[in-house]
């Protein structure tokens, strides 16, 4: 008798994937997700979880939550990133810490991992959205990822 | 309002009255060959971009819109490429039948076109055994797939040709058998005659129970005799590379490419021909206007072929031993059952009659 409920069965699987195609079919109009890329580059977003490049986010004064632990260098498998760092003097009290002078990020190495941005303990650095990375030389790959001037951020070390 | 009959009543006296009796019918059956062939060649051609459009809005993609208006110049500009494109081969190809094997396919398509009736008397080659001639003419073409397989000295093309043959020679059997139950009905094989007997209501209507089975088993058997998905195992890019036309390029690949579509409108026009009333109206509406018969036929036609295409975008492609146990204990026992249903009921006159 399992040779009519195979039959059975048969048709109804197969009338079931026909429905799931066909109602995909009908609303093809409203949810092409296809981007045509070049004509919509004003306005094309790519999506929170896409990996571009690694950056810094400075807010208004020019300060970033970078303390120079230097954990993103170590994490590294590809040693795309260096940082350059000295001990400062605090005027205030008078104790020496260590800062950053340059975090250097080689888009050319990075594979886009995220191992850094995982290990980095007080967010200094996320991924940007940014999607056309080519260059015509690759010196224009090696990007100093703090600006110029710019300093730590009050209470991040708290 | 004897449009399109009247241009060829008009051609045939014309050609009768300048030439002699058998020069003109020789330059008829020319004629009719040359509108044949350049009229389904583009036809085919659109049915590529037909295809693509509808896999892409099955798969929420765009589908060629670069190439003309909505990309409606896609099609042609292949088409372009592959006959600018140069013919190339094996070394050790058995070079005859090499080149001899994408005539076959195309050959046979072209040919199974001629019985069609588009309308009423806009009809080619209305022969008494119509139906017939259509079934022995489908399978001529898995010669030219083996012969291509074989000659091309390439074991995947080799390996596909054989999965051809076996699969088409299954196949054959539920096609032809589900056609004889509907046959039951007409009681006659001539095409012209089969829409005659539908103006009292569709054959899928006269019949309806053995009748819906009958098309379902036929949509499934021609889906497999025209070697498309889910049963194109004889390409099966993932496995085969291409199957048996790997080593074809240029325009005999062109040609086996225009024959799967050639062939995917024949089986939607038997379907048509057979369970949907031919060129004739739903419910007589536009009786007086045989001319807009053509309209009818090929809308029914085509909207077989997108159900053909809502299979191939839906369903994964089948194993070998799937497909044959599909074929010999699923298909061929559930027709042979199907064509004594049917045979009882015209005995009994439970045919409903509109």
């Amino acid at each position: 008798m399992s040779y009519f409920s195979n039959i059975y069965n048969g048709i109804k699987s197969l009338l079931t994937g026909m429905s799931v195609t066909g109602k995909v079919f009908l609303n093809a109009r409203k949810g092409t997700i296809t981007q045509q890329y070049p004509e919509n580059r004003e306005t094309l977003k790519m999506f929170d979880r896409f990996r571009g490049e690694v950056v810094m986010p400075h807010d208004e004064d020019n300060e970033h939550r970078c303390t120079g632990c230097q954990k993103c260098e170590i994490a590294c498998p590809n040693g795309s990133i260096e940082i350059i760092w000295d001990r400062v003097v605090n005027p205030e009290t008078g104790k020496k810490k260590k800062e950053i002078d340059q975090h250097i990020y080689h888009l050319g190495l990075c594979t886009m991992c995220s191992l850094c941005i995982e290990a980095c303990p007080t967010d200094a650095i996320v991924w940007a959205q940014n999607y056309e990375n080519s260059v015509y030389d690759r010196s224009f790959l090696t990007k100093v990822l703090n600006q110029p001037g710019s300093k730590l951020m009050d209470g991040v070390e708290d | 309002m004897n449009i399109s009959l009247g241009i060829t009543k008009t051609i045939h006296d014309w050609l009768f009255s300048v030439m002699p009796e058998g020069l003109a019918s020789i330059t008829e059956m020319v004629l009719i060959a040359a509108v044949y062939l350049g009229v389904f060649a583009v036809f085919g051609l659109y049915l590529v971009l037909l295809e693509r459009k509808v896999a892409a809005w099955f798969q929420l993609r765009m589908g060629p819109n670069r190439v003309g208006f909505k990309g409606l110049l896609q099609t042609l500009a292949d088409a372009l490429k592959l006959v600018s494109k140069e013919l190339t081969g094996t070394e050790k190809a058995d070079k005859f039948l090499y080149n001899l094997a994408p005539y076959f396919v195309i050959i046979s398509a072209l040919m199974a076109l001629a019985v069609f009736p588009f309308t009423q008397e806009f009809q080619a080659f209305d022969i008494n055994i119509g139906i017939f001639f259509l079934i022995a003419i489908s399978s001529i073409g898995v010669i030219g797939i083996l012969l291509g397989g074989w000659s091309s000295n390439n074991k995947f093309a080799l390996i596909g040709a054989m999965r051809s043959g076996v699969q088409t020679i299954s196949y054959e059997l539920s096609v032809g058998l589900s056609l004889l139950t509907m046959v039951l009905i007409t009681g006659s094989l001539q095409l012209s005659e089969i829409v005659e007997v539908q103006k009292n209501g569709w054959l899928i209507v006269q019949g309806h129970i053995p009748a819906v089975i009958a098309f379902m088993i036929f949509m499934i058997a021609g889906t497999a005799e025209t070697n498309r998905a889910p049963f194109d195992m004889v390409e099966a890019e993932s496995e085969l590379g291409a199957g048996f036309h790997t080593e074809y390029s240029g325009m005999k690949f062109a040609y086996f490419f225009l024959a799967e579509f050639i062939n995917m409108f024949i089986i939607s026009a038997i379907a048509t021909t057979m369970f949907f009333g031919g060129w004739l109206s739903p419910f007589g509406i536009t009786e007086s206007l045989p001319w807009l018969g053509v309209f009818w036929f090929l809308g029914k036609t085509l909207v077989i072929v997108i159900l053909m295409m809502w299979f191939r975008w839906t369903f994964p492609r089948l194993r070998i031993d799937q497909l044959l146990t599909l074929e010999w204990k699923y298909l061929l026992p559930i027709n042979l059952v199907n064509i004594v249903v049917m045979a009882f009921i015209v005995w009994q006159n439970l045919i409903i009659q509109l």
